[in-house]
């Protein structure tokens, strides 16, 4: 918050390689608005297939951003307290969705929930099918959105340290007590730019959902789906669906960069998650 | 007795001993790492030690060893903390977080708000009621941090060096504050400052490397130190050794002076005389029986409109015209005189 920092002077060559990779990310960006087809952009992006896959991909991502948060936050606490037995072994492996290939993921779930998987059999004996249905959607992007919201939430809570939470119990207050008047209003800048993030990404999710869920009209066939779709036969309304994603991301970057919580950490994450978003 | 702690923490490499009186301040010393903050923690149920047992009022607040297993966690000891920094809620107002204590111990609304008045009016800062804690100095962020744990009504108050964060305009007012609040009261104030303890303390403890070395009340403690922490602070110089008939032998040689009647042969003992009393040579001056130490200057830095040379744990007072006639600079060897006269020799355990 130090007012007028100045960082002393890079060196030029430093200076010529960010602008290089700067115009590597802004580039294609342009490339895209320019190929789009304005006098028909509202017409494609307000066709019926097109609204439904809109509706459909902000109805599961708000449902797995909400997922994203209810089991994500207690996991976030869990690990920032070092309580957790074999937690150095736990960590990587309950992020891995974050480097994992979605469809890898995919494949995963598949073989969990699907008919012959894990849980699959036992829910299909209560009469529940999983797999390629919307209920799969959300599923997939839970699965590969919650850790963005563990890592940035984890990191604010350690930051954030424990003298606060020590001083309320000096206080006379519970760890409940703690936990809801100290402990998550303290950390709740971080955790609305974590549950922005996971939204971002279970809005771009493409490989897990293909793999797992299918692509049914109306019922699992999201944004990403409904445009890699429509690229093999109508180009112009794929690069119109495409803005509309990007117009959504920058809006969900913008707010989550603009609030006081967004740390060094939380900007490495958005760089991970722009970089390995879904294909 | 209010409160009676004793416990052993071997990560730490702590072994501690405090009693408090009903009503009673004791101001515990020590330099860094001492085991100090430790002991506040353990107190306050913050820290949780191998062994050992503390009682509060007759209520057992720990009882931990081969085969107790009591801790009675933080929040149910109503004891309070007051650290170094004043940790208010940032999220919180003034009056609410004032009236936290209150609140976590089941009252309602209105009337936490009427007990946060209440104690913030105490501080005299009821006119930062509705503030946010980042818009208070360091000096009134301590006094509410003062008032939000009193709210509390705790039965036991433990200060962590309170006044060590505050600037030198800031500090007499809020230690004007604790000696009025704390007035009747039991509590443990950690400190770095001998004025704290002068004005706060009933009595002394001094704590090194992770033991009690001395205690007593204020006054003794200061005017006959005897470990070299608490000589520091009493601005004295402190030699450890052994009382002969003629003195004390310490290193290789003996410390001439006047002996205490308490004193017998053969005890551990410590000599103990004023920097003012110490005169600097460049080279041993002859005759008259009078101590000698061969030194080297460590640092030379002011006092008051004196020199003050440090040689090791020795420490000299000289004019600067003198200073700069010996021409004492750090790595000079250096003649510490002092008469035995001076020197006073009393009993004191050896150093750790």
């Amino acid at each position: 918050m130090s007012a007028g920092h100045q960082g002393h002077a890079l060196p030029g060559w430093v200076t010529a390689a960010a602008a290089v990779g700067t115009g590597f990310v802004l580039l294609p960006l342009a490339a895209m608005v320019l190929r789009i087809d304005w006098p028909r952009f509202v017409p494609l992006v307000t066709s019926d297939s097109s609204l439904a896959a809109l509706g459909l991909s902000l109805r599961t991502s708000a449902v797995s951003t909400l997922l994203c948060v209810v089991l994500g936050v207690p996991m976030a606490l869990a690990l920032a307290r070092d309580t957790v037995p074999g937690q150095r072994l736990l960590r990587p492996l309950v992020l891995l969705p974050l480097v994992l290939p979605p469809v890898v993921g995919g494949i995963a779930l598949l073989y969990t929930f699907g008919r012959r998987g894990l849980l699959g059999q036992s829910l299909d004996l209560l009469g529940v099918q999983v797999a390629f249905s919307t209920a799969a959607v959300v599923i997939a992007q839970t699965f590969v959105a919650m850790p963005f919201l563990v890592v940035s939430l984890e990191g604010t809570l350690r930051t954030s340290g424990q003298r606060f939470e020590a001083v309320a119990a000096t206080l006379g207050a519970r760890p409940g007590t703690v936990l809801s008047r100290v402990t998550l209003p303290l950390v709740l800048p971080g955790l609305v730019s974590g549950a922005m993030l996971s939204f971002a990404r279970a809005l771009g999710e493409f490989g897990a959902t293909l793999t797992f869920a299918g692509s049914l009209q109306g019922s699992t066939r999201t944004l990403p789906l409904e445009i890699y779709l429509q690229r093999e036969t109508d180009p112009d309304a794929a690069v119109a669906l495409s803005l509309v994603l990007v117009a959504v991301a920058v809006g969900v970057v913008g707010v989550a960069h603009g609030r006081r919580g967004g740390s060094a950490r939380l900007r490495t994450l958005l760089s991970w998650s722009r970089a390995g978003a879904p294909r | 007795m209010s409160l009676q702690v004793s416990f052993v923490d071997d990560a730490r490499g702590t072994d501690l001993q405090l009693d408090v009186a009903d009503s009673e301040t004791v101001a515990v010393l020590g330099p860094n790492g001492a085991g100090k903050s430790t002991l506040l923690n353990v107190i306050a149920g913050l820290h949780r030690p191998a062994s050992g047992s503390g009682r509060l009022d007759g209520e057992t607040l720990f009882d931990l060893g081969d085969r107790a297993r009591t801790w009675v966690p933080a929040q149910d000891r109503r004891v309070g903390l007051l650290s170094q920094d004043a940790l208010l809620f940032p999220h919180l107002s003034v009056l609410e977080n004032v009236a936290f204590g209150p609140r976590s111990a089941g009252a309602g609304r209105s009337e936490a708000r009427r007990r946060a008045s209440h104690w913030l009016e105490q501080v005299e800062a009821l006119d930062l009621a509705g503030r946010r804690p980042g818009q208070l100095s360091g000096g009134q962020a301590q006094r509410i941090a003062v008032a939000r744990a009193l709210a509390a009504e705790p039965r036991l108050l433990l200060l962590d060096e309170p006044l060590a964060a505050l600037d030198q305009s800031a500090a007499p007012l809020v230690r004007r504050l604790l000696k009025r609040v704390l007035e009747g009261r039991p509590s443990v104030i950690v400190t770095h400052d001998v004025m704290d303890a002068l004005v706060l303390a009933d009595r002394i403890v001094v704590v090194e490397g992770g033991r009690v070395v001395e205690q007593g009340t204020t006054d003794a403690v200061l005017e006959r130190p005897r470990s070299r922490f608490a000589a520091g602070m009493a601005g004295l110089n402190l030699l450890h050794g052994r009382i002969t008939d003629v003195g004390l032998a310490a290193g290789s040689g003996t410390v001439s002076g006047s002996i205490d009647a308490t004193a017998a042969a053969g005890d551990d003992g410590v000599a103990v005389f004023r920097p003012a009393d110490v005169a600097v040579y460049t080279q041993a001056p002859a005759g008259s029986p009078r101590n000698t130490f061969h030194v080297t200057v460590t640092d030379v830095e002011p006092h008051g409109d004196q020199l003050r040379v440090r040689a090791g744990d020795l420490a000299a007072d000289v004019t600067p015209a003198a200073a700069a006639e010996l021409e004492l600079a750090p790595g000079t060897p250096a003649v510490f005189v002092v008469k035995a006269a001076a020197v006073t020799i009393y009993p004191g355990k050896p150093a750790h």
